[in-house]
């Protein structure tokens, strides 16, 4: 019987091949396409203000409620995180990934791995509050810089506008340095695998032709990692978009994109308005795709 | 005279235990085609890398036209390297490819330009300057890296396994391509193969490797008919290898010794061999037809064993095939049987 059906499934390779994307596209189609669209189409829909009841009509009423300045401004503190957290997550994982593929060996190598990927395997809530902690006026790093007498350091950071607040738990630098700690392997791990398939050839082949480190490292090493990078950049910058779990717990009270969505749709009861606040990430990491791609990020894929 | 093109002084170079090169020395002459044979893990790739650069002889020397180059990183050396995979920059066009040396020693765009043209014309891809080497076929990608080592005229131009990865036929071409580029723009090419015939049909010179050390330097003439070694007779070439008895019997000596299968003649058991020339008597245990020529294995009456190589010349296959059994005369000249050292 069962021999009956492989072989059935030799001869007619299209059947083995719908028996085996069946389910995906499914999944991917239904589940997930299914509900992005329904999320679109309620995003046109609106809240009556007397009323409070969502009236299912098209409209452009509550993207129009997205520019307020509340909200614009909480698409820029936003963004500009996102942004920051990428650049940063970027600077610090190219030179680890880096190691990681060109010289890291055996052991080291298992380590590294290890290193980068064993935080995704505890609890995400459990590790932003532990931050909390680390960062609190009483936390570590509180103690370090007064232990080392650098406590002036610590609150001439603190003082700066827009970066600082009366902590680091909440500060925006301190949730800029949770954000990095917790989406870094996400940036690191793209960059290393795109590193790895860069043949050792090539570089020598650059230096054979008169480049010293620098160059080669600029004109090939680099581009050919672009990838990698913009796949890392995807995870750090559409994550931080979306989260609302560090912003919640570390930092002043000013809202992220992923707070003002779930307040919409929970306690205030305006699905359109979380909807069409959720189309903006979207856009955002649409048009910096595009962007990417005018780069030339994908030429060498 | 002037200095030569590559010298090697004694060198060596050791990876912890294993001593992959051992103590070459080598000099070749400015112009001159040379080929480096052996099988691999043979050292003739890594005295290669460290004429270009990549590896550190753990001993010795190394010299580009008289001038120490041992210590200079591979940027710093009037070397070019055509590599066995090629090596081309994927996120490159063939023509960013080719003006990748000229563009790191900022030449002007203009001259870049034209001497593009003029590398890819000389490798006969004179349209392809925009394709990326995704969209080449491995011929092709090997024509671009050679543009791409040769447009920075080096005076030494590395090749190490070129034609490997190609099919026999455009290995043949190329061959033959590769000595009239060489002939034309008249500089040292250095060529690794582990391609007795390639080596053979390409050098003015070859070194026959083996074991991290050089077994003979000379012609391909020379290599071909009077090996040094047992190595380079088995090697270079089919042969066989006289040893002990069969040695003594034939020479004289203990060996080891070697004749050509070529230069042995088949005759009729009932004729007798040339004046001046030897001969033993045996039978046919296995003919192979081959084409051109059959090759024979005879068993010898008084033990052991030659190969023998006959030019089809009128003979048609149904002769090979019936061969098996037939009592022969085989008969060379003495002086077709060259001595070895171990």
């Amino acid at each position: 019987m069962l021999r009956r059906a492989a072989n059935f499934l030799f001869r007619h390779p299209r059947w083995a091949l719908g028996l085996l994307l069946g389910p995906p596209l499914l999944w991917l189609g239904v589940v997930y396409l299914g509900s992005l669209a329904a999320l679109l189409v309620q995003s046109f829909f609106h809240v009556d203000e007397f009323t409070g009841q969502v009236v299912r009509s098209f409209s452009f009423a509550t993207y129009a409620q997205l520019f307020t300045p509340a909200n614009l401004d909480i698409f820029k503190r936003t963004t500009l995180m996102a942004a920051a957290v990428t650049i940063a997550a970027a600077l610090l994982a190219f030179p680890l990934a880096y190691y990681m593929a060109r010289y890291a060996r055996g052991r080291v190598r298992s380590l590294l791995y290890l290193g980068v990927i064993l935080p995704l395997w505890s609890s995400y809530i459990v590790r932003v509050y532990s931050w909390k902690l680390i960062l609190a006026k009483e936390g570590i790093i509180s103690w370090f810089f007064s232990a080392a007498g650098l406590s002036r350091v610590l609150d001439a950071v603190l003082g700066i506008p827009g970066i600082g607040g009366p902590s680091l738990s909440f500060s925006s630098l301190g949730r800029f340095l949770v954000f990095l700690y917790i989406w870094l392997p996400y940036m690191i791990l793209p960059i290393q695998a795109a590193l790895e398939r860069v043949p050792k050839s090539l570089l020598e082949a650059s230096a054979d032709l008169g480049a010293p480190p620098g160059k080669t490292f600029r004109k090939v090493t680099l581009p050919l990692a672009l990838p990698g990078v913009i796949a890392g950049s995807i995870f750090t910058f559409s994550l931080t978009l979306g989260d609302f779990i560090i912003p919640g717990t570390i930092g002043d009270s000013s809202l992220f994109i992923g707070q003002a969505v779930l307040r919409h749709q929970g306690t205030a009861g305006n699905v359109p308005l979380a909807a069409a606040m959720t189309v903006v990430p979207m856009l955002i990491m649409a048009a910096y795709l595009a962007w990417a791609r005018r780069l030339g990020a994908f030429d060498a894929l | 005279m002037s200095a030569p093109a590559v010298r090697f002084v004694e060198v060596s170079r050791h990876f912890g235990e294993v001593r992959a090169v051992d103590g070459v020395s080598l000099e070749i002459a400015d112009g001159e085609f040379f080929a480096m044979l052996g099988p691999s893990g043979s050292g003739k790739t890594t005295c290669l890398r460290m004429l270009a650069g990549f590896e550190q002889p753990t001993a010795g020397r190394v010299e580009l036209h008289g001038r120490d180059v041992t210590d200079l990183p591979p940027y710093e050396r009037d070397v070019n390297t055509v590599f066995q995979d090629y090596a081309l920059f994927p996120h490159l066009s063939v023509a960013d490819n080719v003006a990748y040396g000229l563009t790191i020693k900022k030449v002007a765009k203009p001259e870049i330009r034209r001497r593009v043209d003029e590398a890819l014309e000389l490798v006969c891809l004179p349209d392809y300057g925009a394709r990326k080497p995704a969209q080449l076929s491995g011929g092709q990608r090997q024509r671009v890296a050679l543009a791409r080592a040769l447009i920075n005229r080096p005076r030494v131009l590395l090749l190490d396994e070129p034609l490997g990865a190609l099919d026999l036929k455009l290995r043949q071409q190329m061959q033959t391509e590769l000595k009239a580029i060489q002939r034309q723009v008249g500089i040292t090419f250095l060529f690794v193969t582990h391609d007795q015939e390639e080596a053979l049909a390409m050098s003015d010179r070859l070194a026959v490797f083996n074991q991290g050390r050089i077994e003979q330097v000379g012609t391909p003439a020379e290599v071909y008919e009077r090996p040094r070694t047992v190595f380079v007779a088995g090697f270079v070439g089919t042969t066989n290898l006289l040893l002990g008895d069969l040695a003594q019997r034939l020479t004289g000596t203990p060996g080891p010794a070697a004749i050509r299968p070529e230069r042995i003649r088949l005759l009729a058991c009932d004729t007798t061999a040339g004046a001046g020339e030897a001969s033993a008597t045996g039978s046919i245990r296995e003919a192979v037809y081959l084409g051109m020529h059959t090759r024979y294995t005879v068993d010898l009456d008084e033990g052991g064993e030659l190969a023998v190589v006959a030019q089809n010349l009128d003979a048609d296959a149904a002769d090979a095939a019936c061969a098996q059994g037939r009592r022969v005369r085989l008969a060379w000249e003495p002086s077709a049987i060259r001595a070895l050292v171990g």
